[in-house]
């Protein structure tokens, strides 16, 4: 009798939304049940769903901590450690919220690796892969904003260094960077609109651009380890006559294998915030336990792990305004790489060798700059290193470009479907 | 929609004009939002000109005056290190302070200072807004085998003689910054007003 009522009214709610939101049903079918992933996806597939849950993670950390910190150059530094000491559980939101922006950077450089092996920016992904990078642009600016705000010192002259980039600019560079500190130098005004930006502005630019990368993907559809498309391959499924043979729903299946590996993500998160928050310097810089001191330089003045590669490429080239151009251009090349790419096989596991030892040497390229350019920069030796690298690193997109365009890439046959069907 | 009679001139015109002058709307009623970014009212006061009282520097030694929150070095020189100024100049990258975006003209001499012996510089390195620690003797340094005397950057080891002009080969572009100043008496100096009176 109950149950009967229940059912009744379940059905009757589910005609009141239909009715009244026809298009809600099939939104949820297209992007959740009924949205076919490739079944072969493996271990590399986890991370842009981390992204998402580090993404929540930061919100809403940052939410709570908005409530206790203060946006002011006299009460910043204070705050910060008003909500580490005095607020009840205030140093687990803080460190959940900068253990989850280094968490957040790991995350989206394995996906872009990913996306870089199994060619998953490739036609017809290229708008996802764009996408994607304008993400990354603006986590870089999000994370920057973010640093600046507990006003220590590395937030202070990392502002600075960061602010005086856009200096290099001829003719408008020194009105540019008033402009951008409100000042003439990084002062309450700066951290004012930087705290403004940090917590409105770019997480709405954020939110949106996920948005569109995820429904991006769900036009096209995901890549895979075998960079097959499934939907070009058989049809029929257990679930849809019509659907692709190789694909399974995306939920129940892979939100399920999503949550199981998220639980793991979340051990690993959880020690280093319980245990080590700081990670030795790289998490949080120790610098950024002093008050930020406009008069005194820290010795060593270098940005989160995260930057230190391009980081290194600025201070190995000698020129102002050309390291500055190098800098950004190492993000800018990553925007062309669709175009720079002119083989047709997607997977590493069926590309030339040539590609597979190139990608090896941008990973190893890119690691390596990231520790020169995190270290002090006083060795001439390894400023010769770093210019190596550098040119490595823009070597890669030119090798890739023309190993492909001439057709020098030897590839192995690609199977018809994904290796794994029954 | 009934397409006939439309007048598509009329429409085209209405369309264009009416592109226009939203899009007109939409860039004035950004400069308020834009401008409302550029330094206050309140941090262009806290830019106005500093008095330096000089009388107690000795020579050799130096002090630090912040103006417009930048410090602003203001050094009594002694004779040895001016003697060792023309010394530098095949190493330098702007020995005759060619660049005159790097100091007023009343600088741009061969001490970069209105009286040789009294150096006025902002305090911050021109490559990156970091600020060089003074190494005044004139002495082998573990950075430079042929030091005589300046300033040393801690971030990226850029190196500026005792008239703050930069070493070749280091990443910082050109030579410290000369701020606006001028004497009031022998032992005032005005810093943010120059010699010809303009800030």
């Amino acid at each position: 009798m109950m149950a009967n009522f229940l059912t009744r009214a379940g059905a009757g709610l589910q005609d009141w939304f239909n009715e009244r939101a026809p298009t809600f049903g099939p939104f949820y079918r297209k992007h959740m049940s009924e949205y076919y992933a490739p079944k072969n996806f493996n271990i590399w597939y986890i991370f842009g769903v981390l992204s998402m849950v580090v993404l929540i993670n930061q919100i809403v950390t940052g939410i709570f901590l908005t409530m206790h910190f203060k946006p002011s150059a006299a009460e910043a530094f204070n705050s910060v450690e008003y909500i580490m000491r005095d607020v009840e559980w205030g140093w687990l939101i803080r460190y959940m919220h900068s253990t989850g922006a280094s968490a957040f950077f790991i995350v989206v450089y394995i996906h872009m690796f990913r996306g870089v092996m199994y060619g998953s920016y490739k036609r017809p992904r290229e708008l996802v892969w764009v996408l994607g990078m304008l993400i990354y642009l603006v986590l870089m600016a999000e994370a920057f904003l973010g640093y600046v705000l507990p006003w220590g010192q590395m937030s202070f002259w990392g502002a600075k260094v960061i602010i005086s980039l856009f200096g290099a600019i001829p003719y408008v560079g020194g009105a540019l960077t008033e402009w951008i500190m409100g000042d003439y130098l990084p002062s309450d005004a700066t951290l004012n609109r930087f705290f403004a930006l940090h917590v409105i502005a770019l997480p709405l630019v954020l939110l949106l651009l996920v948005v569109l990368h995820i429904f991006a993907l769900h036009e096209v559809g995901s890549n895979n380890p075998d960079g097959v498309e499934i939907k070009k391959g058989p049809k029929g499924n257990r679930w849809s006559p019509a659907a692709p043979a190789d694909g399974v729903p995306f939920h129940p299946y892979f939100t399920v294998k999503d949550t199981f590996y998220t639980g793991f993500f979340l051990m690993i998160c959880a020690f280093i915030l319980f245990f080590e928050p700081t990670v030795g310097g790289w998490f949080l810089e120790h610098d950024n336990f002093i008050e930020a001191n406009r008069l005194v330089t820290p010795e060593h003045i270098k940005p989160v792990w995260y930057y230190t590669p391009f980081y290194a490429m600025l201070r190995v080239v000698p020129d102002k305004l050309f390291g500055v151009l190098t800098m950004f251009g190492a993000i800018v090349i990553l925007f062309f790489l669709p175009w720079l790419d002119r083989g047709k096989v997607k997977s590493w596991r069926y590309r030339g060798t040539g590609f597979r030892v190139a990608l090896f040497v941008l990973g190893i390229c890119f690691v390596w700059l990231g520790k020169i350019g995190a270290g002090p920069g006083t060795d001439p030796v390894e400023t010769i290193i770093g210019r190596f690298l550098t040119a490595l690193y823009f070597g890669f997109f030119a090798f890739v470009w023309a190993y492909t365009y001439f057709g020098w890439e030897k590839t192995k046959p690609v199977p018809e479907r994904v290796t794994t069907h029954d | 929609m009934a397409t006939d009679g439309v007048d598509k001139g009329r429409r085209r015109f209405l369309t264009a004009t009416t592109a226009v002058v939203g899009g007109a709307g939409i860039v004035v009623a950004a400069v308020p939002f834009i401008k409302s970014w550029e330094p206050s009212a309140r941090a262009k006061t806290a830019g106005a000109p500093v008095e330096a009282d000089i009388s107690k520097l000795e020579e050799g030694q130096m002090v630090i005056f912040e103006w417009r929150g930048q410090p602003v070095w203001i050094i009594r020189r002694t004779q040895a290190q001016l003697d060792a100024l023309p010394s530098q100049d095949a190493r330098l990258r702007d020995p005759k302070s060619t660049n005159t975006e790097q100091q007023p003209s009343f600088a741009q001499n061969e001490y970069r200072s209105m009286k040789p012996e009294v150096l006025v510089l902002v305090g911050l390195c021109t490559h990156l807004g970091c600020a060089p620690q003074l190494h005044p003797e004139l002495k082998p340094e573990p950075f430079d085998a042929e030091w005589k005397g300046g300033f040393f950057c801690p971030c990226h080891k850029s190196r500026f003689d005792m008239a703050g002009r930069v070493y070749q080969g280091v990443p910082a572009p050109s030579n410290l910054v000369v701020p606006p100043y001028s004497f009031v008496d022998d032992n005032h100096i005005m810093i943010g007003v120059n010699a010809e009176g303009a800030a």
